[in-house]
């Protein structure tokens, strides 16, 4: 039972990732009718938006400390962050040690500017493009933005800890009389996931901007005859999708060292989690998402790993094309929606 | 001549022809001269060209003709490679079963690939043959490499070792993979004043089969079955109206564009046997796709054209290095230089890859049909001009 | 007994009953005029008899095979070609390619791979379209890329592309729908001249009275999804429940 509920846990994370970046996916396809390929980068800068504010923060200066001496007795070198030397040593190493969560401060702007770039300066001519031009189009953005990143931060993987306060483990099983050891971080950032979709739900759902964009997904032209200005709508709608993948890329860092082509690594299976919920489908994609991290989670234990060797890397995909056969539709596709 | 009519015969001989004199064309600098990096006629490179021209010409029956968008073709490149390695291993180093049975097991993959796939078109489509190829590439990367059942060799990829059977493999045949006795690195150097010139086995098997596979693509595209493909593309509905079913038709591309794909994969073994999972990642899918797209879709001879360019310059880019542009701006006074350089330097060497998004964005962009288009545009312009400076030197007769 | 008869047909859209109760039989070699207001579910009609939809109750029979659960293509093998509201011709081919197309339907069935024959060595099929483009008077627009002929030009080889097949049934779906005055009077003399020269059976849902009137053998006219009277044109003119629906539409 302990062991069934840990799987579970272990799968929520990589799962909260895939519904984020899912959601985003869905909304521009939904609103503009573009498939973006260039998502799964958003992802990434959102990461490396922190890694960046990490290194920013951490940014010092060297003064030689004449009471200390190295091993071959020189002066000691000593580096004081900028940051430390201005708020005193004690906020200064707070501020540096909560550089994750403080780069979603800066990730929030950050990333809806790049979403309205992206969209005024590329997407918008491609409107009335064919899908195949768009996927090209966005593709090979994917490949510069990759690109580009490599070229500034290298090709290794970059650690990127959580603050120490949330970095240990915690017995989240403890208040149920069980014993469920598990990383804080993942916890925080699960709950992060859930409160970023419940906001873009009662944000469409109860907002009148929310209302014109759903019913936009619904029905471009219709909502266009009224008069609405729909394409200033679905920027905006642009920004929030890329807002919400480079938060979810900016949490994920402390769980695994962002590397220049994450984004694309979860760009596919986050396609397919969308293909899977159904296209065009907000709670579809949420829920393919948190259920497929789950089954990758469950195909990841040793038990799985060891009588079908590699189980964990293909599961999604088998159970993919599994339901495409049953269900083409996906799980919550609508007749008529989307149906290419 | 074989059937084909007069237009499509003479762009056949063309090809054939630049296949043929291909080393001799492609290595215009003199060897020692400055300008030898520039040359691509070695066998290497050439290899390549056409190899990967066999892989865009059947990727394009399937995209070209039927609009199809395919993101998983690597997959059965891949496929083909490790087919023939297969064989290598286990019958000896002829390259004729390899390829062979590269074509047979990557057209299986492609009737099963394409059959789940098909069932969904546009971007469905797209997305699935993308998880399909990232699938493949998972199982040829870990899952089919255990110590239990090895199929591929994970990381290291899969290679011949001393200790496989190879049944046919008799003393006196070369160690490396060749035609009845023929090894694919026999190289014929001939030095013809300060040019030196490569004539290799390995580049002229591929390139005649490539040849036969542009006559096989010529004949698809002029056949009653090219028409319908081309139907597809363009009216779906009326075609399903007109009791027509896309689906076999559409899968009967997509199996034969996958063969294509896996006796590509066959010849990168044969020249050089080796193969490895990264040849099925998505940027190898996209690499073809813009081949294909660069060179012209839907005509014949364009992706022939768009693999030679992207390879030549995939290889040329890669090749340059901040000291060779130093060289190139040393006329310019010393910071202008630098800054020339320091511009520069993304794009070359390891920044091939962004040059190459770069390149992919503005032709979709801004050329959308191609080099092949671009040459038609420029032909009109040219032909505008003409007539312009005609009605320009008839203007002085009183018009009506 | 009818060429196409439909027996009891209902369909169901959600808490939209689209179709209730239809019964009609076409007889052979009439021209037999679908007509009612907007909404009367006369395309929901249309598309239970090629394949499109799958009506919930009844029988739809084809020269006494039932063509419910087969796909637009074998129903199309059987011998129903459609013509639509807007053309639809492959754009992106000449009009002499789209002329062969159902030529190739005609004579290879749903699918032949035929990869390695070349279409300028299939003499009969391309006579074929020719004669046929002859016949349409589009001969000397063989060339020209479809996309670029007129709207009743469209109509024209879209109804030539169906006509090549032989069909024994040639459903048409409002098919002067947008046109002006004059191209509407073209089509119905075209239609006038196909349904007396040739063994066909014509079954036309049209919305414009000229031209239901001037073609028609026989009418039924359709009202909330289910038939009202079917009936000589005749009598249809001078009916009170049809002027009733009619008017009843426009007030």
């Amino acid at each position: 039972m302990d062991a069934l509920l840990l799987q579970i846990l272990n799968g929520l994370d990589k799962g909260s990732a895939y519904a984020l970046i899912a959601l985003g996916l869905t909304l521009i396809f939904g609103t503009l009718g573009v498939v973006n390929f260039a998502h799964g980068a958003l992802f990434m800068i959102g990461a490396f938006v922190a890694v960046t504010l990490q290194r920013v923060l951490s940014l010092s200066f060297e003064t030689i400390d004449p009471t200390q001496k190295d091993f071959l007795g020189n002066p000691l070198k000593v580096k004081t962050p900028y940051v430390e030397s201005w708020f005193g040593p004690e906020t200064g190493g707070l501020i540096i040690d909560w550089a994750v969560p403080l780069a979603i401060l800066f990730a929030i702007p950050i990333m809806i500017a790049v979403g309205f770039i992206m969209e005024r300066g590329l997407i918008k001519y491609f409107y009335k493009r064919p899908h195949a031009d768009q996927i090209l189009v966005t593709f090979g953005l994917a490949i510069v933005l990759q690109e580009v990143v490599k070229y500034f931060y290298g090709a290794n993987p970059i650690q990127t800890p959580a603050p120490d306060a949330l970095n240990g483990v915690a017995n989240v099983g403890a208040a149920f009389g069980m014993d469920i050891v598990y990383p804080v971080w993942r916890i925080v950032y699960f709950f992060f996931s859930v409160i970023i979709i419940a906001a873009i739900f009662s944000f469409l759902r109860f907002t009148t901007f929310g209302m014109v964009v759903r019913a936009g997904m619904a029905d471009r032209e219709t909502v266009g005859l009224l008069g609405i200005n729909i394409d200033r709508r679905f920027t905006i709608m642009f920004g929030v999708a890329s807002a919400v993948a480079g938060l979810a890329g900016v949490m994920y860092t402390p769980i695994n060292p962002p590397n220049y082509h994450m984004g694309m690594d979860f760009l596919v299976l986050s396609f397919v989690v969308v293909v899977v919920g159904g296209m065009g489908s907000l709670p579809g994609a949420v829920l393919a998402g948190f259920l497929l991290g789950i089954l990758e989670s469950f195909a990841s234990t040793t038990w799985a790993t060891t009588t079908l060797p590699g189980i964990n890397q293909i599961i999604i995909y088998l159970v993919a094309i599994a339901v495409l056969l049953t269900r083409p539709r996906g799980l919550m596709g609508l007749k008529g929606v989307m149906e290419d | 001549m074989f059937g084909l009519d007069k237009r499509d015969t003479g762009v056949l001989i063309i090809v054939a022809l630049l296949a043929l004199f291909a080393p001799i064309i492609l290595n215009p600098f003199p060897t020692d001269s400055a300008m030898a990096q520039f040359n691509a006629g070695y066998p290497d490179l050439m290899q390549k060209f056409v190899i990967f021209g066999i892989f865009a010409i059947g990727f394009n029956i399937l995209f070209g003709l039927t609009g199809y968008l395919s993101f998983g073709h690597a997959a059965f490149l891949g496929i083909g490679s490790y087919s023939c390695v297969w064989m290598f291993k286990l019958l000896g180093y002829n390259v004729i079963p390899g390829i062979f049975l590269s074509i047979l097991i990557s057209g299986l993959f492609a009737l099963l690939i394409g059959f789940v796939s098909l069932r969904r078109s546009g971007i469905y489509f797209s997305i699935l043959t993308l998880a399909f190829a990232q699938m493949c590439f998972a199982l040829a990367y870990s899952v089919l490499s255990n110590p239990r059942f090895n199929l591929t060799n994970g990381e290291t990829g899969l290679q011949v070792y001393a200790n496989d059977p190879q049944w046919f493999h008799r003393d006196g045949l070369p160690d490396l993979p060749h035609l009845f006795g023929l090894s694919m690195r026999a190289t014929q150097k001939i030095q013809v004043g300060a040019w030196e010139f490569q004539f290799n086995a390995g580049y002229y098997l591929c390139a005649l089969i490539m040849l036969v596979c542009f006559y096989l693509a010529i004949r698809i595209f002029r056949s009653p079955f090219g028409m319908m493909l081309r139907a597809v593309k363009s009216n779906q509905q009326r075609m399903n109206y007109t009791g027509l079913n896309s689906r076999p038709y559409t899968l009967a591309a997509f199996v034969i564009s996958g063969m294509y794909a896996g006796l590509a994969g066959g010849l990168l073994s044969a020249v050089d046997p080796l193969a490895g999972a990264e040849r099925m990642q998505w940027t190898a899918s996209g690499e073809v796709v813009l081949m294909t797209i660069l060179g012209g879709a839907g005509t014949l001879i364009g992706p022939v054209l768009g693999a030679g360019f992207i390879k030549y310059f995939e290889n040329i880019f890669s090749k340059i290095n901040d000291n060779v542009l130093h060289s190139w701006f040393a006329f310019l006074p010393d910071g202008m230089e630098d800054f020339m350089v320091f511009i520069i330097h993304p794009f070359i060497g390891k920044g091939w890859h962004l040059t190459l998004g770069i390149l992919f964005m503005l032709v979709v962009i801004y050329l959308p049909g191609g080099l092949v288009e671009g040459g038609q545009r420029i032909q009109g312009w040219f032909r505008k001009r003409g007539t312009k400076t005609e009605a320009k030197a008839g203007k002085t007769e009183p018009a009506e | 007994m009818g060429i196409l008869e439909v027996k009891n047909v209902g369909k169901r859209f959600g808490g939209l009953q689209a179709l209730s109760d239809v019964n009609l039989s076409v007889k052979e070699n009439t021209v037999h005029a679908i007509i009612g207001p907007n909404g009367a579910g006369k395309s929901t009609l249309l598309n239970c008899l090629v394949g499109k939809l799958i009506p919930d109750t009844g029988s739809v029979m084809f020269d006494g095979q039932s063509v419910l659960g087969r796909a637009p293509y074998e129903i199309n093998q059987m011998g129903i070609s459609r013509v639509f509201q807007t053309p639809e011709i492959f754009g992106d081919l000449t009009v002499l390619e789209n002329m062969m197309i159902p030529c190739f339907a005609k004579r290879d069935g749903s699918f032949m791979l035929n990869a390695m024959p070349m279409v300028s060595n299939q003499k009969e099929v391309l006579e074929r379209a020719e004669f046929m483009l002859e016949e349409m008077n589009m001969a000397d627009k063989r060339h020209m890329h479809s996309a670029s002929l007129s709207r009743g030009d469209k109509r024209r080889l879209e109804i030539g592309m169906c006509l090549s097949q032989e069909p024994r049934l040639l459903l048409l779906d409002e098919p002067t729908a947008g046109m002006a005055r004059a191209d509407t009077n073209n089509t119905i003399d075209l239609l006038k001249e196909i349904a007396a020269e040739r063994d066909i059976t014509i079954a036309i849902i049209e919305h414009d009275m000229h031209v239901v009137f001037s073609l028609a053998d026989r009418i039924t006219v359709l009202a909330q999804g289910t038939p009202l009277v079917e009936d000589d044109p005749e009598n249809i003119r001078g009916n009170p429940k049809v002027r009733e629906a009619y008017l009843g539409e426009t007030a």
